[in-house]
């Protein structure tokens, strides 16, 4: 049984709110639209409070809200001078050992580390400190993964661990060194469902085929269902200049809510492949190459040797096998096809196989 | 599937058979473990060791091909512990005495010895399934790719029967469709036997809506399913086809088979979007469209219709499917005017009322799950809710056959074809993505390690593998993965191509699938060629 819900009200910056017990500071503030800044907080992963980042003011103490739950007749200052001078220092601090490199970095515009450092306007760090520097760089396919930009927040170990149920990589080292990594520092080796990068707040992790192929902001965005497997993905296609040169998944939309498989978000480049079938081929003899020919040549030789066919042997020697991998649209006129224009039931497809 | 992918994670049990889920429904998989985060139970009954065996409660290993006997002595022992669901058994099943009979033989003994599951786990699992009325059946092509496909599918609807576990939510029969629009493919009517909406052709009334609505005089003869066509076409009874956006030179089983079939035939035509194995041996080969080049829907396993939008311009002169078959069908005097894929979808409706009601507007909203009756119709998440549509449904007693092919002394393996994660179905696509291909490029077989040292392979090694149809040259990867005197090769490797082996004459015997599970192969090493 559900156990019932007992109601809090509480007062967030001098909005009065009332929401279910349990419910995290965090949380409560999103509901009454205020945006608490965080860095580790993903609604996907459990919560750590590890960035500080979200921290508010309840009671003159500084509390994370991502993981504080509320209590009957609390007051949470989220925007106070002092809590926002705390969380300019956070940032600060964090930004003493990252490459400033935002210019040449794949994620400038769509880094929230950059987006706090530009809401706090932090142009030079105060803190000025040694630098981890990484000769390393892993070597496997699909994800750069770049460690100099990471921030520990533990997002990725989390849905990598929580999500995925694959834990492929995780925290090594100590204090400075501490890093993220698979076991023994080799290369990734897993499902490259890619969540990690999805969640990922900075440059740390990146598509590998998404380098140097374009900034977000000069791509068109459509949305469509992923071509492979029977889930039916929402997928978001990133577009620049007639090629797909990024795919992603948006959190609430479709069954999958922002997830993807290795196939769905690093399988697109076959739509742009050179090898793609550009004008019609026909035999010209039996035994012979299949040379270019116009559409009109092409569909003129199987319009007349279909008709021929059926004049010669009948509707039922003729036929059609459709695909499970066009659209249902595409599927419904070639059943119509088979059925009305040749005039028989032979059609079918690949649900057996 | 009856029920929802969004209620999976409030499934109280999950029984998942037959299906490779984390690798070949990935993002299903993430559900699942959602729920076993909020605390669901996991059964797995399958002979390998799938990586969602990691997160069961309870792993069933059985042999290929007991599938018969695994879910009947669940039901023997659901049955004998009284766990059945009087109430729902009484008033929406009908036959269930008769089939109360059949199980007699199939106790937890007798299931052990038929499956070489030990007794205890059968009796568990059904246990555990028994007493939820929360528990949901999944299950794919380990199910359904058997000569006794059918028989595999009705002793799991019989499961869900008995506990009630079917036309509420978080329940149900569940088989997750391996093909972005399978279903729709299915729904639209590419189905031998029946018009779109599942609509029988060889009912006259049916016939007579479809030639009023085509304003065409139709058959009343069921045509051939796809594992038929190659036997016809040696045969001399088909002289022609047409295929659009299928290999299945590759796809169906014994490709020496098909090849040859395919060879007969007077005209070939094939409409795809690379030049596949099967265009090779075209007459006439169409250059066709991919899903980012077009509009449209694709209808997913939860019966879900969802938009398919154009993102790019296709490449030279490849044109959108509906267009190049509208033109031909002008061509053979059977003329089709649409004017978009819009127009196509909204004529489907009209003739099936469970589309009726979904529009392209609404979908701009997002998916909706079939039936959908009408435009304010929210779509149906569950089947069966309140009753089945035919009234009462019959138990159906089902007996154990062995499979077509047995390992026998010259073929000593048993061979199971399916996916891996990385790459999909006969690789057309995910081969041409690169670090796909960098990453998972080579064909390989899957041998357990007590085979591999009986045969003295080694990992990695090129082996030999042979059926009574061909052989194909691949790796080994020696894997606990597999039982001991089984193997795994993966379908999607065209230089190492797994059909080359399978059985054309294993089929279903009302399905037409084929037995794509179970071959008889042996393994050798190439150094024994002296």
């Amino acid at each position: 049984m559900e156990k019932p819900i007992n109601s809090i009200s509480l007062v967030i910056d001098g909005k009065q709110i009332s929401v279910p017990s349990g419910t995290t500071i965090l949380d409560a503030a999103k509901q009454v639209g205020i945006t608490i800044p965080a860095l580790c907080y993903h609604p996907k992963v459990s919560r750590s409070g590890a960035c500080r980042v979200c921290i508010v003011e309840v009671g003159g103490t500084l509390v994370t809200a991502c993981t504080t739950p509320v209590s009957g007749g609390m007051e949470v200052i989220t925007n106070s001078p002092y809590v926002e001078n705390m969380r300019r220092d956070l940032i600060d601090l964090i930004l003493s050992d990252h490459p400033y490199d935002c210019m040449v970095c794949q994620k400038t515009g769509e880094c929230e580390l950059q987006e706090l450092a530009y809401k706090y306007s932090i142009r030079n760090p105060v803190f000025r400190g040694e630098r981890r520097q990484y000769a390393q760089k892993d070597g496997n396919p699909f994800i750069d993964r770049d460690m100099e930009k990471c921030i520990l927040c533990g997002r990725c170990v989390k849905i990598c661990d929580e999500v995925q149920g694959v834990g492929a990589i995780d925290f090594a080292y100590k204090g400075f060194w501490a890093k993220v990594c698979p076991p023994f520092e080799q290369d990734l080796n897993c499902e490259f469902c890619g969540q990690c990068v999805m969640v990922c707040p900075t440059g740390a992790l990146i598509g590998k085929n998404w380098v140097a192929r374009g900034r977000y902001w000069n791509m068109r965005e459509v949305e469509s269902t992923c071509p492979y497997c029977g889930v039916g993905c929402t997928l978001s296609l990133h577009v620049k200049e007639n090629e797909i040169v990024r795919v992603t998944a948006k959190e609430g939309r479709g069954v999958n809510d922002g997830l993807l498989c290795v196939k769905g978000r690093f399988g697109y480049q076959f739509v742009s492949s050179p090898d793609r079938l550009k004008t019609p081929l026909i035999r010209r003899r039996k035994g012979g190459d299949l040379e270019p020919a116009t559409w009109d040549e092409a569909l003129g030789v199987v319009a007349s040797r279909l008709k021929r066919v059926k004049e010669q042997y009948g509707p039922d020697a003729i036929a059609g096998l459709s695909s499970a991998r066009c659209t249902t649209e595409d599927n419904y006129l070639f059943q119509k096809f088979m059925r009305a224009a040749v005039g028989t039931n032979n059609v079918d497809h690949c649900a057996r196989l | 599937m009856t029920n929802s992918l969004r209620e999976i994670e409030d499934n109280e049990v999950l029984f998942i058979t037959g299906s490779n889920t984390k690798e070949a429904h990935p993002v299903i998989a993430n559900m699942m473990l959602k729920a076993r985060r909020k605390g669901a139970k996991i059964i797995i009954a399958d002979p390998r060791r799938v990586p969602l065996v990691r997160f069961a409660e309870l792993w069933l290993q059985q042999r290929p091909g007991t599938d018969i006997a695994l879910l009947n002595t669940m039901a023997h022992v659901i049955l004998k512990e009284g766990l059945i669901n009087e109430q729902f058994i009484n008033e929406q099943t009908t036959g269930f005495n008769d089939w109360r009979a059949s199980l007699d033989a199939f106790t937890p003994e007798a299931g052990e010895k038929l499956t070489g599951v030990p007794k205890g786990d059968l009796v568990r699992a059904a246990r555990i399934y028994g007493c939820s009325r929360r528990a949901a059946i999944y299950y794919t092509m380990g199910i359904t790719q058997h000569a006794q496909g059918t028989a595999n599918v009705n002793a799991v609807a019989n499961l869900a029967l008995l506990t009630g576990n079917i036309g509420r939510p978080f329940t149900g029969i569940n088989p997750l469709r391996g093909q972005n629009n399978v279903q729709g493919a299915c729904d639209a009517g590419c189905l031998p036997n029946v018009y779109p909406g599942y609509q029988r052709v060889d009912i006259p009334l049916v016939q007579q809506t479809f030639e009023r609505a085509w304003a065409m005089p139709l058959s009343v003869r069921p045509g051939l399913a796809a594992t038929e066509i190659t036997g016809k076409a040696l045969e001399g009874a088909v002289k022609a086809l047409y295929v659009m956006g299928e290999n299945p030179v590759l796809g169906d089983p014994n490709t020496e088979h098909t090849r040859k079939g395919f060879q007969k035939l007077d005209f070939l035509v094939v409409q795809d979007i690379f030049l596949t194995e099967t265009g090779m041996l075209a007459d006439v080969v169409l250059p066709a469209t991919c899903f980012a080049e077009k509009d449209g829907t694709f209808i997913n396993t939860d019966r879900r219709v969802q938009r398919v939008r154009k993102a790019v311009e296709p490449p030279g002169e490849a044109r959108e499917d509906w267009r190049v078959i509208a033109e031909l069908s002008k061509r053979l005097g059977y003329e089709m005017r649409y004017e978009s894929p819009e127009e196509i979808f909204e004529e489907l409706g009209r003739l099936w009322p469970a589309l009726e009601g979904i529009t392209y507007g609404r979908l701009e909203r997002g998916g909706i799950q079939w039936p959908c009756p009408t435009r304010s119709h929210p779509g149906t998440e569950f089947l069966y809710k309140g009753g089945f549509p035919r009234g009462k449904v019959s138990f159906t007693a089902v007996s154990m056959a062995p499979p077509v092919e047995r390992a026998d002394r010259e073929y000593p393996l048993v061979l199971t074809t399916g996916r891996n994660l990385f790459q999909y179905h006969f690789g057309s696509m995910t081969r041409r993505a690169a670090p796909i291909e960098s990453h998972a490029g080579k064909p390989y077989a899957e041998i357990h390690p007590e085979d591999a040292e009986h045969m003295r392979i080694s990992q990695d090694e090129t082996v030999r593998v042979t059926s009574r149809r061909g052989s194909i040259r691949l790796t080994a990867r020696i894997t606990e993965r597999v039982r001991r005197g089984e193997i795994f090769i993966p379908m999607h490797y065209a230089e190492a191509a797994v059909n080359v082996l399978t059985n054309n004459e294993a089929l279903d015997a009302f399905s037409k699938t084929p037995e794509f599970k179970i071959t008889a192969v042996k393994v050798e090493r190439l150094a024994q060629e002296g």
